[in-house]
């Protein structure tokens, strides 16, 4: 006000928008330049320096951090690959579950708000830190706690394991072991599976009971069956979230800190104070998990624009 | 059910007598939509089964003694029933259950009230207001979700242990701060979206307030109405569920959160970060007792489970009651664009 009083130009609305906007965002700039662009420059940084940990001095080394990581260490290459295919497997899986989930929940029948809570338990316990604790922590042998449970039973009670005396007659009958293998990795797998799909769950529901009832009626009166109009209506109209939860799953797999991967990285910086070293792998493992995202997203893009 | 219809309604036909004029097709739904709810039964048991097991059976765990653990024929249900452990675990030397409960409690509270804070008005911002580089901004939002936080914790925590802002502080008073073990950092880090998961919430927020109609802000506008008196005034009533949400995510994720706290919260005694080192004070505490024998895996599985239900025990009861908090404003702002 007191511009236009001493005959300045006043500020157009658009101009006073634009400042009170960055005004609201301001929290999160500061944030980013301070806590986020900084560390990262730093880190990216370090990764081409040889660190030494009692004075934090650094010496550029060039690349040679990348080359130690991907070539001299005996581990993070493989526990890269095998983390990457677990992830594409997983996510997969994982869509699938919570669709087919979803799918059930969205059905009227008797308990569902408690199955629909009990769905919801593991996210409220971020269960994947706090039950993967005890295997992951004390070095005993990465399973989880329920396999583990169930085939202690099995084995104490004198029987043998299921899955495996399983898995050991279908290779025995020789059928293609290689594609059993995927499977049987779901099968042991499935309760990380379950435990990571509620925000996926709850994102399919809501899609779900967005659509309009009228579309069903309309379907049911042209004489569409339930299985017709659950592939012609249900399915399209819920696909777009088949990217938002795909892109969920693959972060929540990547930024997990139980993941292998991570563990190693940690116990590079945190037990061998390799601190070069620890920077290059989570750069070489950021990378990855941005072109896994990217790769995802084109797929299923295509594969919508395909559907509809 | 034939006995029933014609009580009721003599001129009713039984079930075998409307099957027979439909030609055999109520049989065949009333079948149909027997094994469905069947299989949907069975399926959703099963997967609630595996999802509560592993706590029913840590439940089971913490209350065993600690010769059911080696008796072979205990396997499920505790044979003596015990206390011992909870007590054990509450006291100083394992968990300090009380104080780090207590610690706890108000580190989540205050980090998710300064997240929910700071997240709140940058989604408004991003959702209401179009500047230059809102593109530009936006995508470091995306990025800071997608960024593993292991990424920058070594330079963070090297940051810290010589804190200064652009070279004020030792300007002012001669030297850096060093900040590792106190709550600062990590206060400054939540009031500046840089917390757990803060993108997320950012995200979550803005698509919440591009869901409302921009109608109510303009007729505040029109009464004379600023732009921060109308946030405050209109639209922060109308966010009540998703910051409701946020809050509730904020809390229970940084409650259970290992990472950041083991970076910047050493300092201080927490539940989270007590936990997994259970097994060294396990084996401190029997060498002051005068025995050298390292304490045995399962004993150290069972004070973990011990600890693992004294922490959720909390979040459960947050569960029961605010149940509907999580979830309704998830499936209103629907998380889609």
């Amino acid at each position: 006000m007191s511009m236009t009083q001493h005959g300045k130009k006043p500020m157009t609305i658009r101009t006073r928008r634009a400042i009170t906007g960055y005004l609201f965002i301001l929290p999160f700039i500061l944030g980013f330049l301070v806590f986020m662009v900084r560390p990262l420059l730093n880190s990216f940084y370090m990764s081409f320096c040889d660190v030494n940990p009692n004075g934090l001095t650094m010496e550029w080394s060039g690349m040679a951090n990348y080359k130690y990581a991907l070539f001299a260490d005996p581990e993070y290459n493989r526990l890269l690959t095998e983390e990457i295919s677990r992830m594409v497997i997983n996510t997969l899986a994982t869509l699938v579950l919570s669709f087919v989930v979803a799918v059930i929940l969205n059905g009227k029948f008797k308990g569902r708000t408690l199955a629909r809570a009990i769905f919801f338990l593991p996210v409220i316990f971020s269960a994947g830190v706090l039950l993967g604790l005890d295997s992951n922590m004390l070095g005993i042998e990465a399973q989880n706690t329920l396999m583990s449970g169930i085939s202690d039973a099995v084995n104490e009670s004198g029987g043998v394991n299921l899955t495996e005396s399983l898995q050991a007659m279908l290779r025995a009958s020789g059928i293609g072991t290689r594609a059993f293998q995927v499977v049987f990795d779901i099968i042991d797998s499935v309760y990380d599976i379950v435990i990571a799909s509620g925000i996926q769950i709850i994102v399919f529901l809501s899609g779900m009971q967005n659509i309009p009832a009228s579309l069903y009626e309309a379907a049911h009166v042209e004489g569409c069956s339930g299985w017709e109009s659950f592939w012609k209506i249900t399915f399209p109209m819920v696909s777009p979230l088949l990217l938002v939860n795909a892109i969920y799953t693959i972060i929540d797999f990547f930024t997990k800190s139980n993941n292998r991967v991570m563990e190693k990285i940690s116990e590079i910086m945190y037990a061998n104070y390799k601190f070069g070293v620890a920077s290059a792998m989570s750069w070489i493992y950021f990378g990855v998990s941005i072109l896994m995202i990217g790769a995802a997203s084109l797929i299923i893009t295509l594969g919508v624009k395909n559907v509809e | 059910m034939s006995n029933e219809a014609t009580r009721r309604e003599p001129k009713r036909q039984t079930f075998w007598e409307r099957n027979r004029k439909s030609h055999g097709m109520l049989l065949k739904r009333t079948a149909g939509q027997g094994a469905v709810s069947v299989i949907r039964g069975l399926l959703l048991f099963g997967l609630c089964f595996m999802i509560i097991q592993p706590l029913l059976m840590k439940l089971s765990i913490s209350l065993m003694t600690e010769g059911d653990l080696y008796d072979t024929t205990v396997t499920l249900l505790p044979r003596h029933l015990t206390w011992a452990n909870y007590e054990l675990a509450a006291s100083p030397t394992i968990l300090n259950y009380w104080k780090s409960l207590f610690n706890t409690f108000w580190i989540s509270l205050s980090t998710a009230i300064l997240q929910v804070a700071a997240c709140t008005l940058t989604g408004y911002g991003f959702a209401r207001f179009d500047f230059p580089l809102k593109k530009f901004w936006f995508a470091c939002v995306i990025l800071v979700i997608i960024i593993p936080p292991q990424t920058i914790s070594t330079s963070l925590y090297m940051y810290f242990s010589s804190f200064d802002i652009f070279g004020v502080i030792r300007a002012v008073s001669g030297r850096t701060l060093n900040l590792r073990n106190s709550f600062t950092p990590y206060a400054l880090m939540c009031a500046t979206c840089m917390g757990l998961k803060d993108g997320l919430y950012i995200f979550m927020i803005r698509q919440y307030f591009k869901g409302i109609p921009v109608s109510l802000e303009e007729a505040a506008y029109v009464d004379g109405c600023g732009a921060f008196h109308t946030f405050w005034k209109v639209m922060l009533p109308d966010a009540v569920p998703i910051m409701t949400s946020c809050f509730l995510f904020a809390f229970v994720w940084q409650w259970t959160d290992r990472f950041y706290t083991n970076n910047f919260l050493r300092g201080f005694s927490t539940l989270s970060g007590n936990l997994p080192g259970i097994q060294q004070r396990l084996n401190q505490l029997k060498s002051t007792t005068g025995q050298s024998l390292q304490v045995s895996i399962t004993r150290v599985q069972q004070m973990i489970s011990t600890g693992v239900i004294m922490t959720i025990v909390p979040l459960l009861i947050l569960y029961v009651f605010a149940q509907r908090g999580f979830v309704e404003s998830l499936s209103t702002s629907g998380l889609k664009d």
